[in-house]
């Protein structure tokens, strides 16, 4: 009946582990309390859970995304206090657990918090700037919100019943197959990859039909903005990639649930085809996750310079180009594991080419802020704080590049040092200015600026601690993923970059600091004219928050930086009289879906088949049922003058 | 406001503008989304391809395949695919018996081809090849059952769409509809002779 779902699976092996189950449980516990407390069901699902609306799916994915950062921040402070007290010791996390901790840290940022971030910002941003009224397909919209919800869910629940891989976020053969990792923790990150990678797919899918066809009249593709243009060439990345995951994670599956030999030690398995197939996924979605932070960044440099973006054309073709070199690189991430010199050198020269475009954005950033006023906002503080230490994670990366080098430090500290250094100033900053520009769009009123700036001073001087001795470290040979160690000329360094992420923890709390004051000062706050930057592009021409259409009159667009071409020329915009818009109805079925995506998942890790057949029976019921509604949509007014609509029942 | 309904001349007119911009986005999503599953289908090639040695002692390709019996299959297959294009020119007269009548021999030829794989699948298994034998058969169940899985799909979707048709008739939002079933029909007709081309053919040659 419940397949290999026993008492066993609840966490009682270890105190610690049972401490952040019951923290996950009881956290659940409140929040669910405190929303039937204050009757808040209706409103949030009439509101939330079942909205099309392209800005509260943004938002939630956001919710999502800072949520997943707390628990994969969890995780990555238990790791770096494991390592600053294990010298000759075995701390305090066995290893089986800190396995599961390390490898559960790189599935979230990368996945549940990094994906649902940038996806948050596209869903936010994209529309407004190209002057539509949703997204092309606000449904599907809504069911990718929910299948990524789920694959987060599933690996939060992992955390309660049963346990996670220990195979690492790569989750790399033979060692993740059925013989060396018989648990559920496998099959937890396989589903929840897998589930949530078809959620990514219809995302890229329905923000590059957006892009391609929702631009409104006048705004060809050289004048679109630089974040559109990153959020474009992000899709088609995740168009051609993500099916990649999808392989690989089925593949893997089919070995440890049918017996099957594709990666398996003998009956013909080849190790060396996951590492491909895994890879050819995995780095360009290095870059699916950088691009939107570059796209940020181009915007927030260009608005607090008060200048036109320097080298538009440059950066879209740097864009473009690293697009398509992403798909030439991913053998470096295993130069090691046997390929010819032929291939490796061919990789290793690829590897140092796409570090050519990225280099053109630098300069192109730097060339913007020359000579410009340049305001030195939060948002702008975590843009210099990006190119200063982007730079030199830049450098390393060229360094590991080399396959000869490559050769001494791969899998030690100083690999762990280099792609921290890229993700956390190459997307995280990103996201974090992005989150700060565009909050007073999507809520109306700004964030607190003196906490922003706290906030991202304690991030860049935690970041320096936590990473730079790793980068030492390495070349004292310390490999990484160590549960303890017995060198001691290693412990000092550890014991510093513990202190960076404690230095980081003090950043996110601040982070949600910033929105409680904010939100408390909110009136002082308050953005009465739509364009509290004095903002260059469309998002910024109407009113904030934008009503639920967005834009009465569908604008015309006659220049790049359309808001400020307007601004120069007195251009008044057509008045909206009291015209009729189509928009998209709300629908429960994408929550549905997800819902039950979730149970699919964790059936099919306890191997609970017929809980597995009838959430995939409800799930495709949910989607005939949607899919054969004729007129998913109903009618708004726009009043005469004023910004307001009516909401007529249908 | 609140009076305002679609038979209101102007509003029905934006409802039309509306579908017929959706329906044109949602071809091009639709054509997008068979890319992509063409990327699931060349990477389980390329995994075919890398696994093709890879027999470990067990049966190779040319004493496990049996071309009459695939040849069969391909003939069902393609001939739904002609069947399909018959009910898709009926819809396009609006001619909704035959429109039927066609998706009903569409569906019974896809079953048929699923329902051969299925015998093809047992025979092997039951001869000591099946997927666990070797990482050559993984690959090859893997593949050909993928697309399987993808003809499964498309008959239940087959079926949705017939009760659609008889039940709404063959307005533009059916017709978009079957308009993308098509193109995914056809695209899995496509992909079953890259299999039969690079699978079957070089594996008894």
């Amino acid at each position: 009946m419940l397949g290999r779902l026993t008492w066993d699976a609840l966490p009682f092996y270890s105190p610690i582990a049972f401490g952040a189950a019951t923290f996950v449980v009881l956290g659940g516990v409140v929040v669910l309390a405190a929303i039937t407390w204050f009757k808040l069901w209706p409103w949030l699902w009439k509101e939330w859970l079942t909205s099309v609306d392209h800005k509260k799916i943004g938002v939630m994915y956001i919710v999502l995304a800072l949520v997943m950062l707390v628990r994969g921040f969890a995780d990555a402070l238990m790791m770096r206090s494991q390592q600053a007290i294990a010298l000759n010791s075995p701390g305090y996390l066995s290893p089986d657990h800190y396995n599961q901790v390390f490898s559960a840290h790189g599935t979230i940022m990368i996945v549940f918090m990094a994906m649902p971030f940038l996806t948050g910002l596209f869903n936010i941003v994209v529309p407004l700037q190209i002057g539509t009224r949703d997204v092309s397909f606000p449904f599907l919209n809504s069911v990718s919100l929910w299948l990524t919800a789920s694959g987060a869910a599933l690996v939060m629940a992992s955390l309660v019943i049963g346990d996670f891989s220990q195979a690492g976020w790569s989750g790399y053969p033979p060692f993740s197959e059925i013989t060396y990792s018989p648990g559920v923790g496998v099959d937890y990150w396989i589903w929840s990859l897998f589930l949530s990678g078809f959620g990514t797919t219809l995302t890229g899918i329905n923000f590059f039909v957006t892009i391609l066809k929702r631009r409104a009249p006048g705004m060809s593709l050289m004048k679109m903005p630089m974040f559109t243009w990153t959020a474009l060439v992000t899709s088609i990345l995740i168009i051609f990639a993500f099916p990649a995951i999808t392989v690989t994670s089925a593949l893997l599956g089919l070995d440890r649930y049918l017996g099957m030999h594709f990666f398996t030690n003998g009956g013909g398995g080849n190790m060396m085809n996951y590492m491909n197939l895994f890879w050819i996924w995995g780095h360009p979605e290095v870059y699916i996750v950088i691009l939107p932070a570059f796209g940020v960044f181009s915007e927030v440099v260009s608005t607090f310079s008060r200048k036109r973006l320097f080298g538009y054309h440059s950066l879209v073709y740097a864009t473009a180009a690293i697009g398509v070199l992403s798909f030439s690189v991913w053998l470096h991430h295993f130069f090691t594991m046997g390929s010819s010199p032929n291939v490796n050198a061919f990789f290793g020269i690829t590897t140092m080419i796409i570090a050519v475009p990225t280099g053109v954005k630098i300069y192109d950033w730097l060339f913007t802020m020359y000579k410009g006023r340049v305001e030195f906002s939060a948002p702008m503080h975590w843009t210099l704080g990006f190119i200063f230490t982007f730079v030199i994670g830049g450098v390393t990366g060229v360094l590991l590049a080399v396959p000869p080098a490559d050769f001494l430090m791969h899998n030690s500290e100083f690999l762990v040092a280099h792609f921290h250094n890229m993700l956390i100033p190459g997307a995280l900053f990103g996201y974090m200015a992005g989150y700060m520009y565009w909050f007073p769009k999507v809520f109306g009123f700004k964030l607190d600026e003196k906490w922003g700036k706290r906030t991202f001073w304690l991030w860049i001087i935690g970041f320096y601690l936590a990473f730079m001795p790793l980068y030492v470290l390495g070349f004292e040979g310390m490999p990484r993923r160590m549960q303890h160690y017995s060198n001691p000329a290693w412990q000092p360094w550890l014991i510093v970059a513990e202190l960076g992420a404690v230095v980081i923890l003090a950043g996110i709390v601040s982070t949600f600091i910033q929105i409680w004051v904010s939100y408390k000062n909110r009136e002082a706050l308050r953005d009465t004219t739509g364009d509290p930057w004095d903002g260059r592009t469309l998002e910024w021409s109407i009113s904030s928050p934008p009503p639920e259409y967005n834009f009465a009159v569908i604008p015309e667009v006659h220049d790049l930086d359309e808001l400020t071409w307007r601004k120069e020329n007195n251009y008044v915009e057509p008045k909206a009289d009291g015209q009729a818009i189509v928009m998209p109805n709300n629908t429960g079925a994408g929550v549905i879906i997800g819902g039950f995506t979730f149970m699919l998942g964790f059936a099919l890790t306890w191997q609970i088949w017929w809980l597995a057949v009838v959430s995939l029976i409800i799930m495709v019921t949910a989607l005939a049922i949607r899919g054969a509604d004729d007129h998913p949509e109903h009618m708004v007014k726009v009043e005469p003058e004023s910004g307001d609509f009516l909401n007529p029942a249908e | 406001m609140t009076a305002t309904t679609k038979n209101d001349p102007e509003i029905a007119a934006l409802f039309e503008a509306a579908e017929h911009e959706a329906i044109e986005e949602k071809s091009l999503g639709f054509w997008t989304y068979l890319m992509s599953d063409a990327v699931i289908f060349s990477l389980l090639f390329a995994t075919y391809a890398v696994m093709y040695t890879r027999t470990a002692g067990g049966p190779a390709a040319q004493d496990v395949f049996d071309l009459p019996h695939t040849a069969w299959e391909t003939a069902l297959l393609l001939f739904s695919s002609i069947t399909f294009g018959f009910a898709s020119l009926s819809a396009a007269e609006e001619d909704k018996s035959r429109t039927l009548m066609w998706l009903g021999v569409t569906f019974l030829f896809g079953l048929g081809f699923v329902t051969m794989e299925l015998v093809e699948f047992s025979g092997m298994i039951a001869e000591g090849a099946g997927p666990d034998r070797s990482g050559f058969l993984s690959s090859f169940f893997t593949l050909v059952g993928t697309h399987g899985l993808h003809v499964s799909s498309g008959l239940i979707w087959i079926a949705i769409m017939a009760l659609q048709v008889s039940r709404k008739g063959l307005g533009a939002a059916v017709q978009s509809r079957l308009h993308r079933l098509g193109l995914f029909w056809h695209f899995l007709d496509i992909i079953w002779i890259g299999i039969f081309s690079f699978v079957y053919l070089p594996g008894v040659m």
